[in-house]
């Protein structure tokens, strides 16, 4: 059996101990916003928060995540009340087909909290493990850039 | 696709860690970075999995008085990468962090899981080697030079879990370089060259050119340091150290083009270092 949150709320199930954490999200939680492209790390889909650091959901056992705290892409926003990194995206067209957007946008989560993003190339390599199979990373960049400015015009 | 089933068990000690081990077909998981792909290949089908992210003492940075540096094996990439100690003490290893994966990957990734994975081509191994690190496991203490036999493969034994990486302090006036070249960022090098630089006076006191993704193990090539005795040098010893490797052709790049990114990079290494070595501090 394992307890954990997700997005704030408390889940408990008992588990196969070879069950990836993403298909948890996915199959059990019915959280499906997380997407499993790759299942070996590569392509970034997968990518959650958990206990406030991104992670590969295809590469971490649910049951590893017992006692943790994890936020999806569910978490973020929701339709009529996006967040502000959501919000750029719709704004700058970053994204086309989509299944590589909830990966993007928990990436830039993280890399928003730990990272100055001063210039692109820094934004460009923050968003190297996240494969985008329409090829459009320009608009990508342009909204991570976009909420950056926004936060420093605001003072951070 | 899916990993096959294992049992799970989630030790809160080192001995109970160990004591599951001693069934052979076990295997350890740590940030699980590189033991999961392979499960989720199914290249590996170990009957238990021994989890040592919930064993309390082996998540740590901690400073040596004499300046060297005690890391934990459960330190996270990204924890090595943001370290004010390391910083301080080893730049050489924050700048090589850079290197490693993607930021998510660097998260969960650890130190000692990068090294008892044992991949020619990663970072981590390389600087180990380079930095004459000792590596303190339930059994022993071995220095790097020894831990590593060939790709992918280590000493340690099936039941042995290594548990702090030791770096000795370095010697007044060392510089250090490090350069790698991937095809794509966070990619596994196609080859990368760490490189440290003692100076005595204007004369070379240590050098040490450490070669990761060229060979099975990263090398350390001692024909190259040995021609390292001033400034003109650098370009002997990069020449040195590129005819000193026997990389593979793969589907990535061919022997040749490996054999001469070894020597421009390692040039662009020791001329890093040799700069750092030589700047007034």
């Amino acid at each position: 059996m394992i307890r954990l949150t997700v997005n704030g709320v408390a889940y408990e199930r008992e588990v196969e101990p070879r069950l990836l954490l993403a298909d948890f999200l996915r199959h059990d939680l019915g959280l499906t916003g997380t997407h499993v492209g790759c299942e070996q790390g590569v392509c970034g889909a997968c990518t959650v928060i958990l206990n406030g650091n991104s992670v590969r959901s295809c590469l971490c056992f649910a049951v590893q995540a017992d006692g943790c705290e994890i936020e999806t892409v569910e978490g973020l926003g929701s339709v009529d009340n996006l967040n502000p990194l959501q919000k750029a995206f719709q704004e700058h067209h970053a994204l086309q087909c989509g299944f590589c957007t909830p990966g993007m946008l928990m990436t830039g989560v993280d890399l928003l909290r730990k990272y100055p993003l001063a210039t692109d190339a820094e934004i460009r390599e923050g968003l190297s493990g996240n494969l985008c199979r329409c090829t459009g990373y320009e608009h990508v960049v342009q909204a991570i850039r976009s909420v950056v400015a926004a936060e420093a015009e605001n003072g951070g | 696709m899916k990993p096959p089933a294992f049992e799970y068990l989630a030790p809160r000690s080192l001995e109970q860690a160990v004591a599951a081990l001693a069934d052979g077909e076990a295997k350890v998981i740590a940030g699980g970075q590189s033991l999961v792909p392979m499960l989720n290949f199914r290249l590996l089908a170990p009957s238990l999995l021994v989890d040592i992210n919930r064993i309390p003492g082996l998540d740590f940075i901690e400073a040596d008085d004499d300046g060297g540096l005690r890391i934990g094996a459960l330190t996270r990439h990204y924890t090595l990468e943001t370290s004010i100690l390391v910083q301080e003490r080893f730049p050489v290893l924050r700048a090589a962090m850079a290197h490693v994966a993607h930021l998510a990957i660097r998260n969960r990734g650890t130190i000692g899981g990068s090294l008892c994975h044992g991949d020619p081509a990663a970072e981590l191994p390389g600087l180990a080697l380079l930095l004459d690190a000792q590596l303190k496991t339930t059994q022993r203490t071995v220095a790097a030079v020894d831990f590593f036999e060939s790709a992918l493969s280590t000493v340690l034994a099936d039941d042995e879990i290594l548990t702090e990486i030791q770096l000795p302090a370095p010697t007044p006036r060392t510089g250090w370089g490090f350069e790698e070249f991937a095809r794509r960022s966070g990619d596994f090098a196609l080859a990368a060259v760490g490189a440290t630089v003692s100076l005595s006076g204007d004369a070379v006191a240590e050098a040490r050119i450490v070669v990761i993704g060229a060979h099975d193990t990263p090398l350390r090539v001692s024909a190259a340091e040995a021609l390292l005795t001033d400034r003109a040098s650098i370009a002997a010893a990069a020449a040195a150290a590129r005819d000193a490797v026997s990389p593979n052709d793969d589907l990535h790049a061919s022997a040749d083009y490996r054999r001469h990114l070894v020597g421009v990079l390692t040039r662009r290494a020791l001329t890093a270092a040799w700069q750092r070595a030589a700047a007034p501090s």
